[in-house]
């Protein structure tokens, strides 16, 4: 409510703005459709680029130039602005958001040097250093944008239309997946997210947000240089959306709106006081920024929001997804593992395992630490590729596949340690499950079209009834950091069981569950197997996996040591050496 | 193009990439540490030598004073975690620093004029730890570089007012020079290889070798499991900040003779020995100096080829190398356990 408000406010303040402060508002806005960009590529996907103003100094080139001297229509000149914006970041993007880490921002970086020296020097085309001036006025129809006034209302107009996409596309199966992939990577990847997809995209976009506000900037001032769009522009930027809260949207506004005003306040007061010689404002710029950082790592508006009362969202509780169709019948063999081997180096983590799974069937996969389960789950989901050996999945063979595309056959699997976002709540967690299910690509959850056709109210749905699967519905809105580990190992098996597996993994589910609590997980995997899900399941708790399994399979230095029934293996020999470390004989 | 002008561009190469180089391992060393992109650090080597040049024309410089004030800020944070007698040390080294300063000023004797701006270099480095990123110990690498940032900008903009905007160039530790072939080399050259390609040996083998060192490497790697292992990171982020600053100063004090000094020079050389850092993932100090080298090397032909287009030709050469690096790591980070 307060944000509508404030934004009410915004526009109701521009004509009655001096022309000073109309100006900078302007500055702000364009600024602030900038670092929205920031806020998709940095807050949501963890991904940090130093190159957004040399995607702003394109598009504005490019509106100089194809208005200037092709005599073309500013909204031509937009259109081709996105199309070159689009085409560097595809180039750029694809050439490093396979690498982890700092390549990004050092590719952007060199982007943004190779670019600004071309700017400044390629007189023939951008008229170097004196830039391109005379660039036309937009006009909406007969109403002219020449006064900055108006020219307010588009900007900010664009600014907060852009937010509202962002909002969208924050809370959509995207927003969900681009979190996924800054939280954790091997997270994302097993529940369908494509990463390096994913992550170009999102570069694209932002790419796309800098080069609307190059356009925005040529046409406002009419006028173009290679100044605004250097190395400092972008990283002013970054300074900006860091400052405020970068993983927040109205964080956003604040750094945008605060470091503009603060800079030019700076740049007007300081000289007075200290007069001419230096540049006393990027002095005072510099403490103020390492002050607040200092103050609120984090960025100022997380820290404000701390004293502001938390937002709950609606818990939807509307028709959930449709359930995915079962296309092999009961007692069939569903997975099937063959001769699998996986060498680290020298160490054999897994040694020819071979065993199958049927629908319906539930299969313990036991042995003493260190014996190559957890590998062979890796295995199966595709985040090891096997040295040698095969994977069957109904029908696919899966081996060799990377995990985005092994688990939307039908693999959902939990992890050991859980693999939780602690900033999200319990419920967004789950509904990470869903992805998918689901189709809404990127620009689709930007423009809120997912939510129209009620796909993302059917994901929430189906969150929350996994939720009430594993009895945690009570907590749905919880921070799931806050969760102590039985609760998040339940969690866990909620996201797994929102993707509507037919093959569930299950990696020591029962870990630091107490006696109650291991009962009602025996009682829900019943229920899951009667309802036709086959689940392999490890862990070290003998009552439970006994009472459980129709069959066990026991692993020991990453070789089968036995597999059958139940009551048979606990008299096998062999599996009690491996478990009590002395020969039946010895010990006789 | 003949062989002379090949050997020059060689040489020139090799120099600046040495530069590059001795920022990319302060900037490996810093980074393996504390998880901090230290920007500032080319502003850091172009403070000691300057520093340095107004101390023997009889000018006390201005970084003396921000010296001391980093040690009063230090002592004053001390101060208010309720230590006693660090604060006041750290007071009286604040005034001791200033007093220093002073005499130095006043004899203008070179010797002394070169300690100073070491000592003021290395001094204000690791102050500028204990101030700026220490308050802070669990803010993300993000967060750190953007504080970086804001210290650069103040360290640039205090440049201009405590030294003007004019270049200096000191005289050379050796004077002369050498000819290779048809190649004049000066003999300055020659201490500061010396000098880069003994930091890279002596840090590759500190890191590698040494119980200390791996320990320091531990706080970059697992904050909590280095501490509960007995390590205390504050002091291996200081001990960092310490040695980094040293590599900086001594570095800035060879190379001022050779490149000239002035408040502005230092942003370039960091950003190219960043790249050289990244190239060499950030990890290794040898090849992050094989980066250097080869970033110096591509800007002299690109100076001499087209020397307007010299810093975009350098970047422009950085992508294919990362796109031939994107090629070699396809599989998705990591696995579990």
């Amino acid at each position: 409510m307060i944000r509508w408000i404030l934004l009410a406010l915004a526009f109701a303040l521009i004509p009655v703005l001096p022309p000073f402060y109309l100006t900078l508002l302007n500055f702000m806005a364009i600024g602030a459709v900038v670092t929205l960009g920031l806020y998709l590529l940095t807050g949501l996907a963890g991904m940090s680029s130093f190159g957004q103003a040399a995607f702003m100094g394109l598009a504005a080139y490019t509106a100089a130039i194809t208005t200037t001297r092709w005599g073309w229509s500013p909204w031509m000149g937009l259109l081709l602005a996105l199309v070159l914006c689009g085409l560097a970041a595809v180039v750029l993007g694809s050439v490093t958001v396979r690498l982890k880490g700092h390549y990004l921002p050092l590719a952007t970086i060199a982007w943004q040097m190779a670019l600004s020296i071309l700017m400044g020097n390629l007189v023939s085309i951008t008229g170097g250093h004196g830039g391109i001036s005379e660039i036309p006025a937009l006009s909406l129809g007969p109403l002219s944008l020449r006064d900055p006034m108006w020219f307010g209302f588009l900007s900010l107009g664009c600014a907060v239309l852009l937010a509202w996409g962002c909002a969208q596309l924050t809370s959509s199966r995207m927003g969900r997946a681009l979190r996924a992939v800054r939280g954790d990577g091997v997270v994302a990847a097993s529940f369908g997210v494509n990463l390096p997809l994913v992550r170009l995209q999102v570069f694209v976009l932002a790419a796309l947000f800098a080069g609307l506000a190059g356009w925005l900037h040529a046409h406002f001032l009419r006028f173009v240089n290679p100044q605004p769009f250097g190395l400092e522009a972008s990283m002013r930027y970054v300074i900006m959306a860091v400052a405020g809260g970068v993983d927040r949207i109205p964080g956003i506004f604040l750094g945008t709106g605060l470091l503009t005003l603060l800079g030019s306040w700076l740049q007007d007061l300081l000289p007075v006081l200290f007069g001419r010689t230096a540049q006393y404002e990027v002095i005072a710029y510099g403490l103020i920024l390492a002050g607040i950082l200092i103050l609120a790592p984090r960025g100022l508006w997380p820290f404000l929001e701390a004293h502001l009362p938390p937002r709950r969202q609606i818990l939807s509780q509307g028709r959930p997804l449709p359930p995915p169709p079962i296309p092999i019948p009961r007692s069939e063999v569903l997975l099937e593992v063959r001769e699998l081997t996986k060498n680290f180096g020298g160490l054999v983590a897994v040694n020819g395992i071979s065993f199958v799974v049927r629908r319906g069937e539930v299969v313990g996969l036991i042995g003493p630490n260190g014996a190559g389960k957890t590998t062979c789950f890796n295995l199966i989901t595709g985040l090891y590729t096997p040295t040698r050996g095969e994977v069957w999945f109904a029908g696919h063979r899966i081996s060799g596949r990377p995990p985005f595309a092994v688990h939307p056959l039908g693999i959902a699997r939990t992890f050991q340690q859980p693999h939780l976002f602690g900033e999200l709540t319990v419920l967004e967690n789950v509904a990470l499950g869903t992805y998918s299910r689901t189709r809404s690509g990127m620009l689709a959850c930007l423009v809120g079209w997912d939510k129209l056709r009620g796909e993302e109210q059917a994901s929430m749905a189906e969150a929350y009834r996994a939720l009430e699967r594993v009895g945690l519905t009570h907590l749905a809105q919880e921070k799931a950091g806050k969760l102590p580990l039985a609760q998040q190992r339940l969690l866990e098996i909620a996201r797994a069981l929102a993707s509507s597996p037919q093959l569930l993994l299950l990696d020591e589910p029962a870990a630091g569950l107490r006696a109650r609590e291991k009962r009602e997980l025996a009682q829900l995997l019943r229920r899951l197997a009667e309802g036709g899900t086959s689940i392999l399941i490890v862990d070290h708790d003998m009552d439970l996996i006994m009472g459980l399994v129709d069959r066990v399979v026991v692993m020991h230095y990453g070789e089968k040591l036995a597999e059958g029934a139940p009551e048979g293996v606990q008299q096998n020999p062999q599996v009690l050496e491996a478990y009590l470390g002395v020969s039946v004989e010895a010990a006789g | 193009m003949d062989a002379t002008i090949l050997g020059l561009l060689i040489a020139d190469g090799i120099t600046s990439g040495v530069i590059y180089g001795l920022l990319a391992i302060t900037i490996v060393l810093v980074f393996t540490v504390t998880r901090v992109l230290f920007v500032p650090m080319g502003e850091l080597l172009m403070y000691a030598p300057l520093t340095y040049a107004l101390l023997v024309d009889h000018k006390l410089p201005g970084s003396v004073w921000l010296g001391a004030a980093f040690l009063a800020a230090w002592g004053v944070l001390d101060l208010l975690r309720g230590a006693r007698r660090a604060p006041l040390l750290l007071f009286g080294g604040a005034g001791a620093l200033l007093g220093a300063g002073i005499w130095a000023a006043s004899t203008g004797s070179p010797i002394l004029a070169w300690a100073m701006a070491v000592g003021v270099v290395v001094l204000m480095g690791v102050a500028t730890y204990r101030v700026f990123f220490e308050p802070i110990p669990h803010a993300s690498v993000l967060a750190y570089l953007i504080l970086s940032l804001g210290l650069h900008f103040v360290l640039q903009g205090l440049g201009l007012v405590f030294f003007g905007p004019e270049q200096y160039r000191l005289p050379p530790l050796l004077p002369g020079e050498v000819q290779l072939g048809s190649v004049p080399l000066p003999k300055q050259n020659f201490a500061v290889y010396a000098l880069a390609l003994a930091w890279v040996l002596a840090l590759y083998g500190f890191f590698s070798r040494s119980l200390y060192g791996k320990a320091l490497l531990a706080c970059a790697i697992n904050r909590r499991g280095a501490r509960l292992t007995g390590i205390s990171t504050r002091e291996a982020g200081r001990v960092a900040f310490t040695l980094a600053s040293l590599i900086s100063a001594l570095g800035g004090m060879l190379l001022a003779p050779l490149t000239n000094a002035a408040y502005f020079m230092g942003f370039i050389p960091s950003l190219k020995g960043f790249v050289a850092a990244v190239l060499g993932g950030l990890v290794s100090y040898p090849l992050a100096a094989v980066g250097a080298l080869l970033v110096g090397t591509l800007e002299a032909f690109s100076a001499f080829y087209a020397s307007a287009y010299k810093e975009a030709l350098v970047f422009a050469f950085l992508l294919p190398i990362l796109f031939v690096q994107s090629l070699r790591t396809l599989e998705i980070g990591g696995g579990e356990e």
